[in-house]
């Protein structure tokens, strides 16, 4: 068939040489990778996008109630809060060497980063799961079931905008925590992959993408301490 | 014409040879179902969303039929509530919002831009399987009782009345990750999978629109799914956000519901806007006036596009301060598009003309959508809008731009590409009836709505006062008509892919890539070759490949001389013509 | 040609909004003639003669592309500016205006004047600035007369308002505007105009003397609590219950499948706290009325009695 114009030189058609990973619709493994991490970006601006809502409805009801958020937020554990974020920090910072070790074919080194990731996240996930009960033992819950009861939450009883400020808690740090167990998930499954052989200095976009995503749910969680903790 | 195309086959093998096609280089169910190949996911998406049209097109007539006279007439209020609510969720998140990017743009974008396929196959197919979750879960909110809510949503009465609502908001929740995978996966195609030569500037306008388009979608979808989100939780643990009697903010929830579904008004026009550029081109065969104004001017809109959500809300509650200024700011985004529709008649100064059925389609758009936009313009004057907010005057703006534009434009562009896809062409002069149906029904439909709106006949009313009997008479027999032309349309498109005469590679003498460089029946990865791209996209004077123009020595095997603009489309003299070439 | 697209002009505010939309409507209708004309021209001037035809690109002229900027730009910012003063007009409330309470609930509305008075129909005097303060007892509505060329929602938690000036004497439609359930398109109510002393007069009629007999009192609530848009008294169904025989009746079923004896104690609970007994087939949709006195409660239910022949057994 004709083509517009004289055809390009040498590329393509279906050559046999590439290698493994490289799909076939990709000209090279550059143009791969590229689209791959271009793609984590966007899906990353989505996730953002998906918070920045929720900060939107705390910031409203915040603004309509600052006595009332600033009552509430004192009830939450700020020491709690202050370790959970050194340890999501921290478990940057180990994300980001798994993927430096991969870099340098240093396998072992970048699985035991990604395990160490794995079990930062966990201790997140267990100090979570401490406030979360400390408050619903004390009828701290989110929406209709809202009573507070015990020494340090009656004076939340009567204020208008309490139940708003905890049902907001809840949806943050509960959907930033579903967020934290997908990336468990994934991180394990990669440091499987990475056990397994699969990574490389030649291919380890996956290994890139589960860093970048990890640090979206570092960021987020900057973003959540102050604003629900200690302001 | 369909009798004497039985001698067309003899020369029709010299074309495609036995060759294999996307359409039968593997067969059974099982390689649709797992494809990952674009063009059929794209087909998936046809079917399915040709579905969903079908049955909340007949959601409307029957609306009509209510609406043809004062009291009841076929239906009691509640049943009437729950059409309406479900055509306009149909029409709008199951139908428009994906419409022409999950269709024509997965079939076309990657052609357009000489792709082998787009970014993330497998992800495009996710796609497709979440919009059918979507749709599984809007069936199970009619059998819990369907929704009554308009599809708007509106807390208090969402979040406190019962049935499937639930339901049919988690279905508008999972479809929109339908919607942000294709999104994302265009923009990563454009920006990483262009063949070599394929600038910015010589992007089909098309690609620009489905480009900006994808912008907007991925931005603004994850709102609307935080806000189903907050309304599942409202209904379901009363988290008091949006709900008045338990301390939320019923205003709260309608800023974050237009946040997304204005910019999802710019998700549905943006594609239409890339198709008509497309079929100007084509069918006046004369470079698109002003390219880059309409290029530009549709990424300026997607941007526009998040900052007059307000303008929904002029009667709602908001501050008078946020009124004046979203109105401000929707006049600002008037002008693009009014820039838009004089390029495109610009453009057909001193063409070449080709009234076929897709620019038949391409000028109503540009008669209609000119109505949707001053009819928009009006609804955005701030003193005005407080007369015509929720009547049928803002019902029938929208639907000026929604179906006149968006849908048009996609008819359009399913006749344009409908030979790429299929192989065959379809009956000219029964689609020229039928763009002559749409056309005279549509108007018939919603002209008198426009006045019935000015008038004060408030919308979503299953009953009405005598003195608007008259009007709402004349909208039914007009929807009858439009009825008819869009059945017509699918009687001809299903008889054409059983008996349609065998389409050439290039019928309209296109100059875009899909075109040129595709064989009639694309391969299985579009192109035998990465094509090398020289010249802008509606360069007529320089595609002598097309036209045998120059030496003719561009001229190949299966690409057919330019066919006849005859009254009845393509026929044998043409191909007859291209197998003497 | 506003007859034609605009209803009645009622209202100081009417001739103000009509001439900004007819502006409107001529403007466009020049562009859209204009913009058509030069397509169809187009179209049958440089029709396709050759089916080889290339025609030479067209030289882009700038010139012409600033004008279709720049004139369009000015005609939205005049538009812009003219609709803006009108609105600010449409939201100062003059400082003597009126003012009459409005109460939407599903699906019905209530006009409550400054001496108490209450009606389902608005009656306002004539050349008069009236402002509404209106709230709603369940979910959004929103009020409007296009006559006066007004709408407003009325929301549940803050009130909100509208001020006009009627010009004409004559009755006009009052619309909910925001859809708001089942009986969306049934929730109109009517608005009039009557001169000033006419109005007073109504007024002082209207204000409920104490020595009217209590079926009387509860025939006068039944159409001006809004209780008629959803109880018949002719033993039709509609959103609640008929009145014709419920007094008395034994075995009434409800919906969470027990029985009650409609009693006055039924009925009065049913008026105050409406969501406690829900009848079978029928939606918790009813406001509680707890705002009614005592002696209006005891005056519906004597209304509700007359309307059935049977008493409640004794026990």
């Amino acid at each position: 068939m004709a083509t517009e114009t004289a055809p390009a030189p040498t590329e393509t058609d279906g050559a046999h040489d590439h290698p493994a990973h490289l799909e076939h619709h990709f000209v090279s493994s550059k143009q791969q990778f590229d689209s791959a991490k271009l793609g984590m970006w966007v899906f990353l601006i989505t996730e953002v996008l998906l918070f920045s809502g929720m900060f939107v409805a705390y910031a409203v009801f915040r603004q309509w109630n600052p006595e009332v958020f600033v009552a509430a937020s004192n009830t939450l554990d700020q020491m709690w809060g202050t370790i959970n974020t050194v340890v999501l920090l921290t478990s940057s910072l180990t994300v980001a060497l798994s993927i430096h070790y991969i870099k340098q074919d240093k396998v072992k080194q970048c699985v035991y980063y990604l395990l160490s990731t794995l079990g930062l996240a966990g201790v997140f996930m267990v100090i979570k799961y401490i406030e979360y009960t400390a408050k619903f033992e004390h009828g701290i819950y989110p929406g209709a079931a809202f009573d507070p009861h015990g020494a340090h939450y009656e004076h939340l009883a009567g204020m208008a905008a309490a139940p708003q400020f905890f049902s907001i808690y809840f949806v943050m740090t509960g959907i930033h925590g579903l967020h934290v167990v997908i990336g468990m998930l994934v991180i394990g499954a990669i440091a499987f992959m990475a056990w397994r052989g699969s990574f490389s200095s030649e291919w380890y976009t996956p290994v890139e993408l589960t860093g970048l995503y990890w640090h979206l749910v570092d960021i987020v969680w900057i973003f959540l301490f102050p604003l629900l903790y200690l302001i | 014409m369909s009798t004497t195309t039985q001698d067309a086959p003899v020369e029709d093998e010299a074309h495609h040879d036995e060759e294999t096609n996307y359409l039968n280089h593997d067969t059974g169910i099982w390689s649709w179902l797992a494809t990952k190949d674009h063009k059929r996911i794209g087909i998936l998406y046809c079917i399915s969303l040709a579905v969903v049209f079908l049955a909340a097109g007949i959601l409307a007539l029957f609306m009509r039929a209510e609406l043809s006279a004062p009291g009841e007439t076929i239906m009691g209020n509640e049943t009437y509530n729950q059409v309406f609510t479900m055509h306009g969720i149909l029409m709008v998140f199951l139908f428009l919002v994906p419409s022409i990017p999950a269709i024509l743009g997965n079939f076309v974008l990657p052609m357009q831009i000489g792709a082998k396929d787009v970014a993330f196959p497998k992800l495009n197919l996710a796609s497709w399987y979440v919009y059918m979750a979507g749709a599984i879960l809007t069936i199970a909110a009619l059998l819990t009782g369907g929704v009554d809510t308009g599809w708007t949503f509106y807390t208090p009465y969402s979040s406190t009345t019962g049935g499937g609502v639930l339901w049919m908001t988690a279905a508008i929740f999972v479809a929109g990750f339908a919607s942000i995978f294709t999104g994302l996966n265009f923009i990563v195609t454009v920006h990483k999978m262009r063949a070599p030569g394929m600038t910015w500037n010589r992007l089909p306008l098309f690609i620009w629109g489905i480009y900006a388009t994808s912008i907007v979608q991925v931005l603004a979808t994850p709102v609307i799914g935080i806000t189903m989100v907050l309304l599942i939780l409202e209904q379901t643990m009363q988290i008091g956000i949006f709900d008045p009697a338990l301390g939320g903010d019923p205003v709260l929830f309608q800023h974050f519901f237009w946040f997304y579904s204005h910019p999802a008004v710019y998700i549905m026009i943006l594609p239409a806007f890339g198709i008509l550029s497309e079929l100007i081109a084509t069918f006046s065969r004369s470079r698109i006036f002003g390219y880059r104004a309409i290029a530009l001017s549709s990424v300026a809109i997607a941007m526009l596009g998040f900052l007059v959500w307000g303008h929904h809300m002029f009667v709602s509650g908001q501050s008078a301060i946020s009124s004046i200024v979203f109105s401000l700011i929707t006049y600002l985004i008037g002008i693009p598009s009014g820039i838009k529709v004089f390029n495109w008649v610009a453009t057909l100064y001193k063409g070449s003309i080709w009234l076929q059925t897709p620019m038949l389609y391409a000028l109503s758009f540009l008669f209609l959508f000119t109505i949707g936009g001053f009819t928009g313009i009006m609804v955005g004057v701030l003193a005005v809008d407080v007369q015509l907010h929720d009547t049928y005057y803002v019902v029938s703006h929208f639907h000026y731009v929604m179906m006149g534009g968006s849908v048009v434009a996609l008819l359009g562009g399913m006749h344009y590409w409908w030979p790429k896809i299929t192989g065959r062409m379809y009956n000219e002069t029964l689609g020229k009836i039928a763009a002559g149906l749409v056309f005279v029904g549509f108007n018939l439909t919603f002209f008198p709505q426009l006045v019935l709106g000015s008038r004060g006949m408030p919308r979503r009313y299953a009953n009405y006062a005598e003195r608007f009997a008259g009007l709402h008479e004349l909208s039914t027999y007009g929807s009858w008509v439009l009825g008819a032309g869009l059945f017509l349309i699918l009687g001809y498109a299903l008889w054409s892919l059983a008996y349609g005469e065998e389409a050439p590679a290039n019928p309209w003498g296109a100059t875009t890539l899909e075109w040129t460089n595709v064989a009639a029946i694309p391969d299985h990865h579009n192109f035998k070759r990465t094509p090398l791209v020289t010249r802008g996209p509606y360069d007529f004077h320089l595609a002598d490949e097309v036209f045998g123009g120059g030496d003719g020595e561009a001229l190949g095997d299966d690409v057919p001389r330019i066919p006849e603009p005859a009254p009845s489309a393509p026929t044998e003299d043409d191909t007859a013509a291209s197998a003497s070439a | 040609m506003g007859d034609f697209w605009l209803p009645e002009a009622a209202s100081t505010m009417a001739p103000e909004v009509d001439s900004l939309f007819n502006f409107v409507t001529v403007v466009s209708t020049i562009l859209l003639v204009g913009v058509v004309a030069a397509m169809l021209w187009f179209v049958y001037r440089y029709r396709r003669q050759d089916p080889g035809e290339r025609p030479a690109p067209v030289e882009e002229s700038k010139l012409l592309e600033i004008s279709w900027i720049v004139i369009p730009t000015i005609l939205v910012l005049l538009v812009f500016n003219w609709g803006f003063k009108s609105f600010i007009k449409q939201k100062t409330v003059p400082p003597d205006a009126y003012e009459i309470r409005v109460q939407a609930r599903q699906w019905s509305w209530t006009f409550e004047y400054p001496n108490g008075v209450t009606s389902d129909t608005m009656y306002v005097p004539a050349n008069e600035p009236v402002k509404t303060t209106m709230s709603s007892s369940n979910v959004l509505h929103s009020f409007f007369v296009p006559a006066f060329r007004v709408k407003q929602d009325v929301l549940p938690n803050r009130y909100s308002s509208v001020w006009f000036e009627a010009t004409k004497k004559g009755t006009y439609d009052v619309f909910c505007t925001e859809y708001c359930g089942l009986d969306h398109s049934e929730m109109d109510a009517a608005v009039k105009v009557v001169s000033r002393e006419r109005f007073d007069q109504w007024l002082k009629e209207s204000a409920t003397p104490t020595d009217i007999p209590l079926p009387r009192l509860g025939e006068q609530l039944y159409s001006q609590q809004g209780c008629q848009g959803c109880h018949s008294l002719d033993g039709s169904d509609m959103v609640g219950p008929t009145w014709q025989g419920l007094y008395g009746k034994t075995g009434h079923e409800m919906a969470d499948g027990s029985t009650v004896t409609v009693d006055e104690n039924y009925l009065r609970t049913s008026i105050l706290q409406s969501g406690d007994k829900i009848v079978q087939g029928y939606q918790n949709v009813m406001p509680s009325y707890s705002n009614l006195s005592e002696r209006e409660v005891a005056g519906l239910v004597a209304f509700i009695k007359e309307q059935s022949d049977q008493e409640p057994p004794q026990n």
